[in-house]
């Protein structure tokens, strides 16, 4: 098939259609498929291979099984100050109360937890968490979770679209209301339509637009740019979490994710001359429930009531910089990042018991072993807290049938992401999306219309490519792009490298317009980047954008020019983007934030 | 420490094809999936490959390397002579889609077949008691990422077609295994595993261990422990007089036959 034959196109009818197919698209799909919604999943990749797979650490719940004094106004107080009180207070709440039953029912579906002595499911300690609270099974908690929604998505019968982008949304002409999707199937480059009243976004992040991260192939922030085209606003979107612990070396695997677990678990970070430096980057905020000696910090593993954090478990965006600062001060290790040890603090058989997987991808990747010594890492692009603005109890978008969970949605996470309340954010935002969902479908009297005129343009847009003679190839473009965001839209920001990204950006989106693609349509990856990376331009464009109009430092936003929080101005109020009326590029506009009710101030006090 | 890597790559459809020759840069520390992707990149835009986390956690890329099946991102080009020409070919025993993506639906069908997690009720507070030991079993077969490399290399359906509707494969056997050494689990899957699932085809030759890219014991482990509970199922004369004088093996009691 070349890129201009016809080919015909599959079209396909339901109530709900979940696009991304990692744990919230999963469980939102369970949830819809459960009240009676007539549901389909269609994920870019293989079932089971979405990125949630890459999880490691755990679900944070306050089940209180390791320690009873927790419950979740710990958990909503811990959340929101993670986020340096920018999150949506009602996504926090809802996500604190209803994760530990998100939990239990994954036990129900067949996961296999760790256990307590007591044969309960294990918590584990991680950055952030007051208390030790996050269900896992090992270093892979991810794999857990995906493999027993699978599993359950199968049992079910509930139809599965594997190996299908969706490139366009649908609306009705006259109600703007969605109605339907459409994509192609990546094996053959047929053209799919989706007609139905809701569409669930559940598509993950955006780590692709950035050189070093942790993030796969997948995450190109379709769900983002798939509603900002359908009219829908993104927020948060100057915040973007640079995990602390990335692998450095070797090359090829510069940037993977090293869990949080192994500092959880006692590892500790060092710098060249051998110091343990977290004690120096302890941020005024957090002092007051931060050791501030070795001894204190490794006596609290043991003895919480009594002894205050290690300066190891701060939230991810002050080690991230803590991290930054000491190799910017040539203390880094040999392959330029700091050193992350905890073969000197725990036994061999512990390491390998608590962190299988770490050690198996440093044994495999890296020729460390790290039972016997330490781990080089530096920060990696991980995780947006940016996204969709959704309705916190239904997390419907402003446009009406469209939806959002998990990553692609923004809100529940504020500037910066707790490790573990990304899990508990898939499972509690995916239930109620798909059950609300599911009840919106079922209330109409009449289905929205899906217009052919709107369907020939959707394909227009993805052939284009095929198009174009003597332009550019999409690799390049895509490589540029990734550089320069890392670059000038990093961990550390500036208001001249921002302008200068933007510049850059529009560039880049010239030289987009002729991308150029060799071959057919039948599984070629050059055709589907092509596609992507309208995607990951739109957003990179929101982040920077947002990251230059953001005149402070908080969370995952660190402005060089503007180190300090900024409370009376900045920290009561979010950015928005949406597509401007040209559809070239982002508007940038304020909101004020939710006003938190009073009952739930008091635990700020 | 770069240098160049003399790759021979299979491309091609449903149709045909044939291995094709490239020179690739390479550097230090890369793996196969590298090399490939600069081949993408630069010299073959529309070359197939089928991955997603190049970390070996999802169990995608999975293709056969100088003839052994393996995760192209988790093969390092170290363990290859620089001068040595690297061949990588799709997985034979699934039907090519394009280059090295093959169709592996057969694997998605048999889920489909396959049992599912029945527990009992909750204890009385809500939660779920299981000691550490007991479900450890169960977590080492939970490791398995799905890349059907056991599927691939499983010699019944390897080179024998006819064999697949009857046959579910060693990733499946490692789900019965999974399923009926479940501490809370209720339901007494054997005669499924035997019967549908064609557990009694696999004359355990452990070719299935030896390219599980997790280390998961598949045949030692799962495939002949669920053979063991067939058989005391079926046949154990011993176990017969166990049942009858009271001293029997306690690990199916209280399950239901599915």
């Amino acid at each position: 098939m070349s890129g201009s034959a016809e080919g015909g196109m599959e079209r396909h009818e339901y109530d709900v259609v979940v696009v991304g197919a990692g744990g919230a698209g999963l469980r939102a799909a369970i949830a819809a498929y459960e009240a009676g919604a007539r549901t389909a999943v269609v994920c870019k990749s293989l079932l089971g291979k979405a990125h949630t797979v890459m999880a490691e650490g755990g679900i944070a719940a306050a089940m209180g099984n390791r320690w009873p004094e927790d419950n979740w106004e710990v958990h909503f107080r811990d959340t929101m100050r993670g986020g340096k009180m920018l999150n949506n207070w009602r996504m926090a709440q809802l996500h604190a109360q209803e994760a530990p039953e998100r939990v239990q029912e994954l036990e129900d579906w067949g996961a296999l937890f760790d256990r307590t002595e007591d044969g309960l499911i294990s918590q584990r300690d991680f950055g952030g968490h007051k208390y030790a609270r996050l269900a896992h099974v090992g270093d892979r908690t991810g794999l857990e979770m995906i493999r027993t929604l699978q599993q359950r998505t199968v049992q079910l019968g509930i139809d599965v679209f594997m190996e299908c982008t969706v490139t366009d949304l649908m609306k009705d002409g006259g109600s703007g209301a969605i109605s339907g999707a459409f994509g192609y199937w990546r094996e053959s480059g047929r053209f799919v339509l989706f007609e139905a009243p809701t569409v669930i976004l559940a598509t993950g992040g955006i780590g692709k637009s950035f050189k070093v991260t942790s993030n796969s192939w997948e995450y190109t922030g379709d769900g983002h740019a798939l509603a900002m085209r359908a009219g829908a606003a993104l927020i948060n979107m100057e915040f973007v979490q640079f995990h602390p612990t990335g692998m450095v070396w070797p090359p090829s695997v510069k940037g993977l994710l090293v869990t949080e677990s192994v500092r959880g678990d006692g590892g500790i970070l060092r710098n060249s001359e051998g110091k343990r430096f977290m004690f120096d980057y302890i941020p005024e905020f957090f002092r007051a429930e931060t050791a501030d000696t070795e001894e204190e910090a490794d006596r609290w593993y043991d003895d919480k009531k009594n002894n205050r954090r290690p300066p190891e478990l701060l939230p991810r965006d002050e080690v991230a910089r803590a991290i930054n600062s000491e190799i910017k001060a040539g203390r880094g290790s040999p392959h330029g990042g700091i050193f992350l040890d905890i073969a000197s603090r725990r036994t061999p058989e512990f390491i390998r018991k608590r962190l299988p997987s770490m050690y198996h991808q440093f044994k495999e990747l890296a020729d460390v072993d790290i039972t016997a010594e330490p781990m080089e890492i530096g920060p990696t692009c991980h995780y947006v807290m940016g996204g969709v603005e959704v309705d916190p109890d239904t997390q419907e978008s402003a446009v009406t049938g469209l939806y959002a969970v998990g990553e692609c949605s923004g809100g529940m996470h504020g500037s910066n992401r707790l490790g573990g309340n990304s899990l508990g954010d898939l499972l509690v935002f995916g239930k109620r999306a798909g059950e609300h969902a599911a009840s919106y479908a079922a209330s109409l009297a009449a289905r929205p219309g899906v217009s052919e005129s709107d369907v020939s343009a959707a394909k227009d847009s993805a052939l284009a490519p095929f198009e174009v003679e003597g332009g550019e190839n999409p690799y390049t473009i895509q490589q540029d792009l990734q550089q320069s965001m890392n670059d000038l839209v990093g961990i550390i920001r500036t208001a001249a490298e921002l302008e200068e990204s933007l510049r850059e950006i529009e560039v880049f989106k010239e030289r987009a317009k002729h991308m150029v693609v060799e071959g057919h349509r039948q599984y070629n990856p050059g055709w589907h980047l092509s596609i992507d990376l309208r995607n990951m331009l739109v957003v990179s464009e929101s982040i920077a954008k947002a990251a230059l109009a953001r005149q402070e430092s908080r969370g995952g936003h660190t402005r060089d020019d503007f180190p300090k929080t900024d409370a009376e101005v900045w920290g009561k109020k979010n950015l928005v983007v949406t597509l401007n009326d040209a559809g070239t590029g982002v508007d940038l506009s304020e909101k004020p934030l939710p006003v938190m009710p009073d009952e739930l101030k008091k635990y700020f006090d | 420490m770069g240098y160049t890597l003399k790759m021979r790559v299979w491309r091609g459809d449903q149709e045909g094809g044939d291995l094709a020759d490239y020179d690739v840069e390479v550097s230090e520390g890369e793996v196969v999936l590298d090399a490939l992707h600069r081949l993408q990149a630069t010299q073959a835009g529309d070359l197939a490959i089928r991955w997603n986390c190049k970390a070996g956690k999802c169990g995608s890329c999975s293709a056969e390397i100088n003839g052994r099946p393996r995760l192209m991102c988790m093969t390092r080009l170290s363990d290859f002579e620089p001068t040595e020409t690297i061949t990588v070919t799709p997985m034979r025993t699934f039907p090519v889609i394009r280059d090295l993506v093959t169709d592996v639906s057969f694997n998605y069908e048999k889920a489909k077949e396959l049992p599912y997690a029945e527990l009992g009720p909750r204890d009385a507070d809500g939660k779920r008691r299981m000691a550490q030991i007991d479900v450890e079993r169960g977590q080492e077969f939970r490791k398995c990422i799905e890349c059907f490399l056991c599927q691939n290399t499983c010699h019944v359906v390897r080179d024998h077609e006819d064999n697949k509707p009857a046959f579910a494969g060693p990733r499946f056997f490692l789900r019965y295994a999974e399923l009926d050494m479940h501490p809370l689990d209720t339901h007494d899957r054997r005669a499924l595993a035997q019967g549908a699932a064609g557990l009694g085809m696999c004359n355990i030759t452990k070719c299935c261990t030896e390219v599980c890219p997790e280390g998961i014991k598949i045949t030692d482990n799962a495939i002949i422990p669920m053979k063991e509970r067939v058989v005391d199922r079926k046949y154990d004369p011993l176990v017969w007089l166990g049942n009858k004088i009271g001293i029997r093996n306690k690990d199916n009691d209280g399950r239901t036959e599915v």
